[in-house]
C-alpha cells in the first residue's frame, strides 16, 4: 500500500518534469483536442520558465503570509495583545472573503501591472488558514504544561520559543500547507494582470478556443498542487515525530 | 527556614487566603490540607510567586522573596503539580533537564544528574531517558514530574496535589518514594492535599485550612489529640482518631521485653499495621525484630491499645 503510494507520486513527478521540460513529446496526446490545425502544445513561451515563475510567486506570497500571520497570531495570544484578537480576526477574514480577482482590480491602479498585484492578492488570500491555525495551535497548549513551565522559572520568551511554538508547530505547518495549495490554483488569475505564471497558458487557450492549452495549464497546476501537498504533509509528519507526537492519521 | 508572615490574597471582594502565618523548619515535610476552595493551592503558589500576595510576605532563609527576580526565585524552588505538566514534545531526559539547562549547567553535569534521578525513581535510564511522556504510565509520568522538580537540587520543593491523579496502590508507592527521597536530600517539602490520610502519613507538620483561614498548624499527633476547632475535629474524623494515632507510632514505641511466638514484626512497622496483623492472626503478642532480623522483644495488643488512648 505504502510502496504503491510512493510509486504513484514518483510517476506523477516524472510526468510533470518531462512535460514541462520537453512538452513536444506529448503533442500527439493533445492533438485531438485542437481544431483547424492549431498548435497542440503551448508555443508562446517556455512551460518550464512559466512553472518556475508560478512557483516563485506562490512561495513568496506564502512566505509573506506566514511571517505576518504567525507574528500576528503570537501577538494576539499574549496578554498585551489579547484585546486585538477580534480586530485581527475580522481583518484576516476580510482578506479571505474579498475575492482575489477584486483585489487585483483594486491593486492594479495602485501598483501597476505585473507580479505586484498578484502577490498582494495571494498574500491576503493566504493569511486566514495560517492565522487561524496559529491561533488554535497556541491556544490548545495545555494550561497545565504552561503552569509547570512558569513554575520552573521559564520566562515568557522561553515559554513561547521552547514550549508554545514547538507544540503549535504541526498545526501551523498544516495551515501553511493549506494556504500554499489554495494559492497554487488561485495564482493562475495573476496572468490577467500580466504576472508571469501558468495562468498564461490557460488564458491563451481560452482566447484562442484551444482546449489543449487549457488542459495543459490546468494539468501542470494540478500536479504541482498534489505533489507539493504531499511533500508538505511529509514535512509535517517528520516534525510531529521529532516532537514526540503520533503523526495524524497514522495508526498507533 | 521558610517564614510565611500574614500572607493574604484578595480577588476583588473575595479573600482567598486570609492572614496566614506559618514557620517551616528546614528539611521537614509540611502538608497543607483542606477542602477545595480552602485557599491551600493559592497559599502554595504565593510562595513561588505564581500568585502575587495582596499583603504579607514570605521569607526564605531570612530573605524576602519579593527581593529576588521571580524567574530566579523559581529556579531555586522545585514545583510539582497534579497531572505532572510534563512537556509532551520533550523526552523524559530533556524534561528533567529543564531547570539545569535554564541555569546553564554544562552537559556532563546535566547528564549525570538526569541519570542519578532516573535511577533514584527506579526508571532505568537506558529504557526511559529517550521516551516521550505519553509513552509512560501515569505513575511513571508522575515520578518524572517529581524528578524534574528536583533536578536543580532545590532546597525547597512545592507540591500541589502531586499524587491526586494516581490510583491508590501507585499513590502509596509514590508517597513512600517521596519520603525516601526527602530523607536522602534533606529537601524542605511543602505539599498541598485534600486527603487527610496523606497529610498524616507524610507530614512532619500539618496545616489545616478552611475558607481562606489557617485553622491549626502542628504535628499530626497534636492535631489529632487537641483539634483547635470543631471543624478540624470533624476533618480528622472522631471515629478514625485512635487508628490514625496508632499509625503515627511504630512498634519500637510500644516495645516490651520478653519473648513471644509467631511471625516477627519489624520495629519500623506502624502500630496500626501491627495491630491489624495480630487481629488477623488471632494473637495477643508478637516478637519484634530489627532490620537485620535480630530479636528485640515483643509487642502486645494491650501495649498498642494504650497508644491509641486519648492522652490525659
Amino acid at each position: 500500500m505504502r510502496a504503491l503510494a510512493i510509486l504513484l507520486r514518483l510517476a506523477a513527478l516524472v510526468l510533470l518534469v518531462t512535460f514541462i521540460a520537453a512538452p513536444n513529446l506529448f503533442a500527439p496526446v493533445f492533438q485531438p483536442l485542437t481544431t483547424y490545425d492549431a498548435p497542440a502544445i503551448y508555443n508562446q513561451g517556455s512551460l518550464f520558465s512559466l512553472t518556475l515563475s508560478h512557483l516563485a510567486t506562490v512561495f513568496s506570497a506564502a512566505l509573506a503570509s506566514t511571517v505576518v500571520a504567525v507574528l500576528l497570531g503570537i501577538f494576539v495570544t499574549r496578554p498585551s495583545g489579547l484585546e486585538f484578537l477580534p480586530l485581527s480576526r475580522s481583518l484576516v477574514n476580510i482578506g479571505q472573503t474579498f475575492p482575489p480577482v477584486a483585489v487585483l482590480a483594486v491593486a492594479v491602479p495602485l501598483v501597476g501591472f505585473g507580479e505586484a498585484p498578484t502577490l498582494i492578492a495571494l498574500f491576503l488570500y493566504g493569511l486566514l488558514p495560517i492565522f487561524e491555525n496559529t491561533l488554535s495551535g497556541l491556544t490548545n497548549v495545555s494550561p497545565l504544561t504552561l503552569e509547570a513551565a512558569k513554575g520552573m522559572g521559564m520566562s515568557a520568551r522561553q515559554r513561547l520559543l521552547g514550549v508554545e511554538l514547538p507544540l503549535a508547530l504541526p498545526i501551523i505547518l498544516a495551515g501553511i500547507r493549506l494556504s500554499v495549495v489554495i494559492n497554487l490554483g488561485t495564482a493562475t488569475i495573476g496572468s490577467t494582470v500580466a504576472a508571469k505564471g501558468l495562468g498564461e497558458v490557460i488564458i491563451a487557450g481560452l482566447q484562442s478556443n484551444n482546449t489543449a492549452f487549457i488542459l495543459q495549464g490546468g494539468l501542470i497546476v494540478a500536479l504541482l498542487a498534489i505533489l507539493i501537498h504531499d511533500a508538505l504533509m511529509s514535512v509535517e509528519r517528520i516534525v510531529a515525530r521529532r516532537l514526540g507526537q503520533q503523526p495524524a492519521g497514522a495508526a498507533a | 527556614m521558610i517564614e510565611i508572615e500574614h500572607l493574604t490574597k484578595r480577588y476583588g471582594n473575595t479573600t482567598v487566603v486570609d492572614d496566614v502565618s506559618l514557620s517551616i523548619a528546614k528539611g521537614t515535610i509540611t502538608v497543607v490540607v483542606g477542602t477545595s476552595g480552602s485557599g491551600k493551592s493559592t497559599l502554595l503558589r504565593m510562595i513561588n510567586r505564581l500568585v502575587e500576595p495582596s499583603s504579607g510576605r514570605v521569607l526564605i532563609d531570612g530573605r524576602d522573596t519579593m527581593s529576588i527576580p521571580e524567574d530566579a526565585l523559581r529556579h531555586r524552588i522545585g514545583y510539582a503539580i497534579q497531572g505532572h505538566g510534563l512537556f509532551p514534545h520533550r523526552t523524559v531526559a530533556e524534561n528533567i533537564a529543564t531547570v539545569p539547562r535554564l541555569l546553564g549547567w554544562d552537559q556532563a553535569r546535566i547528564d549525570s544528574r538526569v541519570d542519578e534521578l532516573l535511577r533514584l525513581f527506579q526508571l532505568a535510564p537506558d529504557e526511559f531517558a529517550r521516551k516521550y511522556p505519553q509513552q509512560l504510565s501515569g505513575g511513571q509520568q508522575q515520578r518524572v514530574g517529581v524528578a524534574r522538580a528536583l533536578a536543580a537540587e532545590p532546597e525547597l520543593l512545592l507540591m500541589d496535589e502531586p499524587f491526586g491523579a494516581l490510583d491508590p496502590i501507585i499513590r502509596g508507592k509514590a508517597q513512600e518514594d517521596l519520603l525516601a527521597i526527602q530523607r536522602r536530600f534533606g529537601t524542605t517539602v511543602i505539599l498541598v492535599t485534600h486527603d487527610m490520610e496523606e497529610a498524616f502519613h507524610l507530614g512532619d507538620k500539618v496545616a489545616v485550612m478552611d475558607r481562606a483561614r489557617l485553622l491549626q498548624y502542628g504535628t499530626p499527633a497534636e492535631i489529632l489529640v487537641h483539634p483547635a476547632e470543631a471543624y478540624v475535629e470533624r476533618l480528622v474524623g472522631t471515629a478514625d482518631r485512635p487508628f490514625r494515632l496508632l499509625s503515627l507510632s511504630t512498634v519500637a514505641d510500644a516495645l516490651e521485653p520478653g519473648p513471644a511466638s509467631g511471625q516477627p514484626v519489624d520495629k519500623g512497622t506502624s502500630l496500626r499495621d501491627a495491630l491489624a496483623r495480630m487481629m488477623w492472626a488471632g494473637r495477643t503478642e508478637m516478637p519484634v525484630v530489627d532490620g537485620a532480623g535480630a530479636a528485640l522483644g515483643k509487642v502486645s495488643v494491650a501495649g498498642i491499645l494504650a497508644h491509641g488512648r486519648q492522652p490525659a
